[in-house]
């Protein structure tokens, strides 16, 4: 029996339990230089002087400024058409733009001494209107670049609207909904480490979930052969899009170079909530046409999003919301169209969703308001409205090619397991009642994209002398599990215990070539490209064996249960992977054994449907989340076990943005929630068990089958909670509430409701 | 500097420390555990929960001093030997963890909750562990794992 689709106990958990996780901050990296670097407390200033004389007066403690940094400044690739002229010097020289960006690096022998060194640099900062919100932004009237001539980092989607795109429907209804700006909250801070080896070559490791791109930035920003860059991520403690390289671990790299010494930084938490990127911040306007049968003929979103200072994926992001607009149903007609601002905050990215949430989370809205406009039952309206099952591959009017699905059957399941006209049940019967408690039930259907620009993965099968193999993954873990999941997927075709494959990932020396992990797209391109290699490596194997069986190739088999080759018909003589692998040795033949694929494949279309039913306290505001149903659909499941823990961190991902989480920032461009005491996202007693409803509807648009599944219930969970809220609070007749749906924005609807 | 004594996964340890050293510190840098994570700065997330004198606190907030004459246990000295302890085994067995970094905090944090109350109802546990942050699971399976741990007598 194939192990694929068997809970699997992760082979990583050992290390992680014990203590043992090779996280960089612990690390021992002999001789090494510690750098703090000295941050902006404000978001909008010109510099007029950085003082390190009192600082570099310390012993042992160097200084360096904007003036001292010979390196370009870091800026987006150009594929995102974001404005070139918006890019982040390394280190702030004249102006700042964002409270955390650094104005000084300090090296010193020790943190603590480094601490102190910072407190000493002496920064005089000539305020700057300050731009917190993308409405003041898009003025125009304070211009963070002026010499950009505009806030306005990148455009996409519809270059004109339609002014006719609601012509003959008989009901519209629209609103604006704001996609908070949250944070990532990777329990582990960042850290960067680098040396230059006696060869000249540079080792930089990094907390990265991307260490091949970050070894091509590296070395093209400081003009080192890319031959001359080796990048390693250990173990890292959750990125969830965020850890990428950033000016930081540029800085670490160069000083290492300058200073002749190894170099490392770990941040603070505080540091980390200033400086790590942000996600989401997108202002949503949404436009929804039909008639009253319950019948969508029309769709259009503007979005307005916050890149943050210094434009980066998050000024791009809006486009793949754009193109996911239409979420699950077949709409006739629908527009968007996207702009990008820059304003005086951390510069915003990918966060596990990554465009996506904000457009389930418009249309989801759209059509609850719909339904409660026409009267209807919000499942019923989606149900009117989905593509149907049989209508795959579907392009939406947007551009998205959604691979296969079934949106209606997924919403199905969610209602039975639910027991959605129960819930609608004890609805009708408590509103009855009444009392200051309201039950609220909120429904999402959503579609998502995974692997969303369609890339590239590397995946190489290696059998060692003892008969084991080793599988090297471009792909990358940051708690997915990947040790487990890719070493079942070779050991299945190699006829291997997934014991005996061992998944090596991370560095790219042992690695040629990798497109890390992001888009939920590890799986379906580097799960298939080991997949590959393996099949390769078990072809390969089956013609050495037909050597040594003294069989033609073509008679000889490789027994999937057993892992034995022998000639077809008869089990014996056959040979183990090591006995093959020893003879092999011995011949000097062990080489024809490894075997490197790639795998690329265009993007694959994860859905389902998510059922909330929310407590709200009209008295207080407060909102509790009793029940959350999931049914997500990632295609073919590896390692089912593995995927609930997916799914689970998904949904508390997505309550958290709906119920408690928003990065502020004061007037003066310094955050509010700049720590774990001041950001709040959920700890267990805010949560309830989820109920999760596995369906599988396989793609074909790879040969396991197989979906991304790391970020859907995240896009799901988000607007279903949302719906649940402003389902309770219908009968107050509330039809707008901000997220976070907590104790004061439910608080200030249903005042505003009243008024 | 300030000479004290701690007993750390059952070894007596006699070290100079200085007097604002904290006791995390004091675990990572100087006694080389580094099973003994930091995650925040507020005492916030947990991540650094060890157990003195048999009582889960948070390392971060805690100075060495006062751990004088106490006894520390850290993640390192929770498995005998080759054997995981029951908790870390309920973890591994209900898919507890992923990232790992928030790990050892909730494990310890769950032995000593299961010493003061062995068989919690899921309401406990989730109020009982609200002081430790987890960013992977959706706190879901570190439920599930509590649960197995306390049926399996931990």
């Amino acid at each position: 029996m194939s192990i694929l689709g068997n809970r699997v106990l992760r082979v990583e958990d050992p290390r992680f339990l014990r203590g043992e996780g090779r996280y960089l901050e612990g690390m021992p990296l002999e001789g090494a230089l510690s750098v703090t670097f000295v941050r902006s407390p404000v978001g909008h200033a010109r510099v007029t002087s950085v003082d390190t004389s009192a600082a570099a007066a310390l012993p042992n403690v160097q200084v360096f400024t904007g003036a001292d940094v010979d390196a370009p400044p870091f800026g987006p690739p150009p594929y995102w058409n974001i404005d070139p002229k918006m890019v982040r010097p390394l280190v702030a020289t004249d102006v700042v733009r964002f409270a955390g960006e650094i104005v000084a690096v300090v090296v010193s022998e020790d943190r603590v001494t480094g601490a102190d060194a910072a407190e000493l640099v002496m920064v005089d900062y000539d305020p700057l209107p300050v731009v917190l919100t993308v409405e003041d932004a898009a003025t125009d009237e304070v211009l963070l670049f002026p010499d950009a001539g505009t806030n306005v980092a990148a455009r996409g989607g519809a270059e004109e609207l339609d002014e006719n795109l609601f012509d003959g429907c008989e009901v519209v209804v629209s609103d604006t909904v704001w996609s908070t700006r949250v944070a990532a909250c990777p329990l582990e801070p960042r850290s960067a480490a680098a040396v230059i080896g006696d060869d000249g070559r540079l080792t930089y490791w990094g907390t990265s979930q991307t260490p091949h791109t970050d070894k091509m930035i590296v070395a093209g920003m400081l003009g080192f052969d890319p031959g001359q860059v080796r990048v390693v991520s250990q173990d890292v403690g959750g990125g969830f899009g965020a850890k990428m390289l950033e000016v930081e671990g540029v800085l670490v790299a160069w000083l290492a170079r300058k200073l002749g010494r190894p170099v490392r930084w770990t941040e603070s938490r505080s540091e980390n909530m200033l400086a790590l990127l942000q996600g989401r911040a997108q202002r949503l306007e949404f436009t929804l046409g039909g008639n009253r049968d319950g019948q969508v003929l029309a769709y259009r979103l503007e979005i307005l999003a916050d890149a943050g200072a210094y434009p980066i994926l998050g000024a791009f992001l809006p486009v793949l919301t754009g193109l996911m607009a239409c979420g699950v149903y077949a709409i006739p007609k629908a527009e968007a169209q996207s702009s990008s601002v820059v304003t005086n905050t951390t510069a915003t990215t990918s966060m596990r969703g990554a465009g996506r949430p904000e457009a389930a989370q418009a249309i989801e809205r759209a059509m609850d308001l719909f339904a409660a406009e026409i009267g209807m039952d919000p499942a019923e309206v989606r149900r009117k409205n989905f593509i149907a099952k049989g209508s795959f591959p579907h392009t939406t009017p947007t551009g998205a090619t959604y691979d296969s699905g079934d949106h209606e059957g997924a919403l199905d399941l969610l209602l039975r397991s639910a027991g959605y006209d129960e819930l609608r049940e004890e609805q009708r019967r408590r509103r009855a009642e009444g009392g200051p408690i309201e039950l609220g039930i909120g429904l999402s259907s959503y579609v998502e994209i995974s692997n969303p620009v369609g890339e590239t993965e590397f995946g190489e099968i290696e059998i060692t002398e003892d008969g084991g193999a080793i599988l090297r993954t471009g792909s990358f873990s940051h708690g997915q599990g990947h040790e487990t999941t890719f070493a079942m997927i070779a050991a299945e075709r190699l006829g291997l215990p997934v014991e005996r494959v061992t998944v090596i990932k991370g560095d790219t020396d042992a690695i040629p070539k990798g497109a890390g992990t992001f888009g939920s797209k590890s799986t379906q391109i580097g799960g298939v490209a080991g997949r590959l290699a393996a099949e390769a490596v078990a072809e390969q194997a089956r013609s050495l064996a037909g050597d040594y069986l003294e069989a033609s190739v073509t008679d000889v088999v490789l027994d999937p249960a057993l892992g034995r080759f022998h000639v077809v018909g008869a089990p014996d003589p056959s040979l183990s992977w090591a006995d093959l692998a020893s003879r092999a040795a011995a011949d000097g033949r062990l080489g024809e054994l490894t075997i490197a694929q790639e795998f690329q494949a265009p993007p694959t279309f994860p859905f389902g449907a998510h059922l909330a039913v929310v407590e709200v306290d009209t008295e207080t505001g407060k909102v509790e989340l009793r029940r959350h149903v999931a049914v997500d659909d990632a295609g073919t499941l590896i390692n089912p076990l593995v995927a609930d823990g997916q799914v689970h961190g998904g949904v508390a991902f997505g309550v958290g943005q709906a119920l408690f989480e928003e990065v502020v920032y004061g007037e003066d461009g310094y955050p509010l929630t700049g720590t774990f005491a001041g950001y709040a996202f959920p700890s267990a007693a805010e949560l309830p068990s989820y109920e999760r409803v596995e369906m599988v509807t396989p793609t074909p648009a790879n040969e396991l089958g197989v979906k991304g599944i790391g970020e859907s219930g995240t896009v799901g969970a988000t607007p279903a909670v949302h719906n649940a809220v402003l389902d309770a609070l219908a009968p107050h007749g509330v039809r707008h509430v901000e997220l976070p749906c907590n104790g004061e924005n439910v608080w200030k609807a249903l005042r505003e409701a009243k008024a | 500097m300030t000479k004290v004594t701690v007993t750390v996964n059952g070894q007596r340890r006699r070290e100079d420390v200085e007097p604002r050293q904290l006791l995390v510190y004091f675990l990572r840098e100087r006694l080389e555990l580094k099973g003994t994570n930091v995650g925040c700065d507020t005492s916030s997330c947990g991540a650094c929960t060890v157990l003195l004198d048999g009582e889960s606190v948070k390392s971060c907030t805690v100075l060495a001093v006062q751990a004088d004459g106490g006894e520390v246990t850290t993640i390192e000295g929770l498995a005998q030997g080759e054997e995981l302890h029951p908790v870390q085994q309920a973890f591994h067995e209900q898919h507890a963890l992923q990232c790992g970094y928030c790990t050892p905090g909730f494990v310890l944090a769950t032995v000593s909750l299961l010493q003061e109350n062995p068989s919690p109802s899921e309401q406990e546990i989730r109020h009982a562990l609200e002081g430790n942050l987890c960013r992977c699971t959706g706190y879901h399976n570190i439920v599930r794992a509590v649960e197995a741990a306390a049926r399996a007598g931990a």
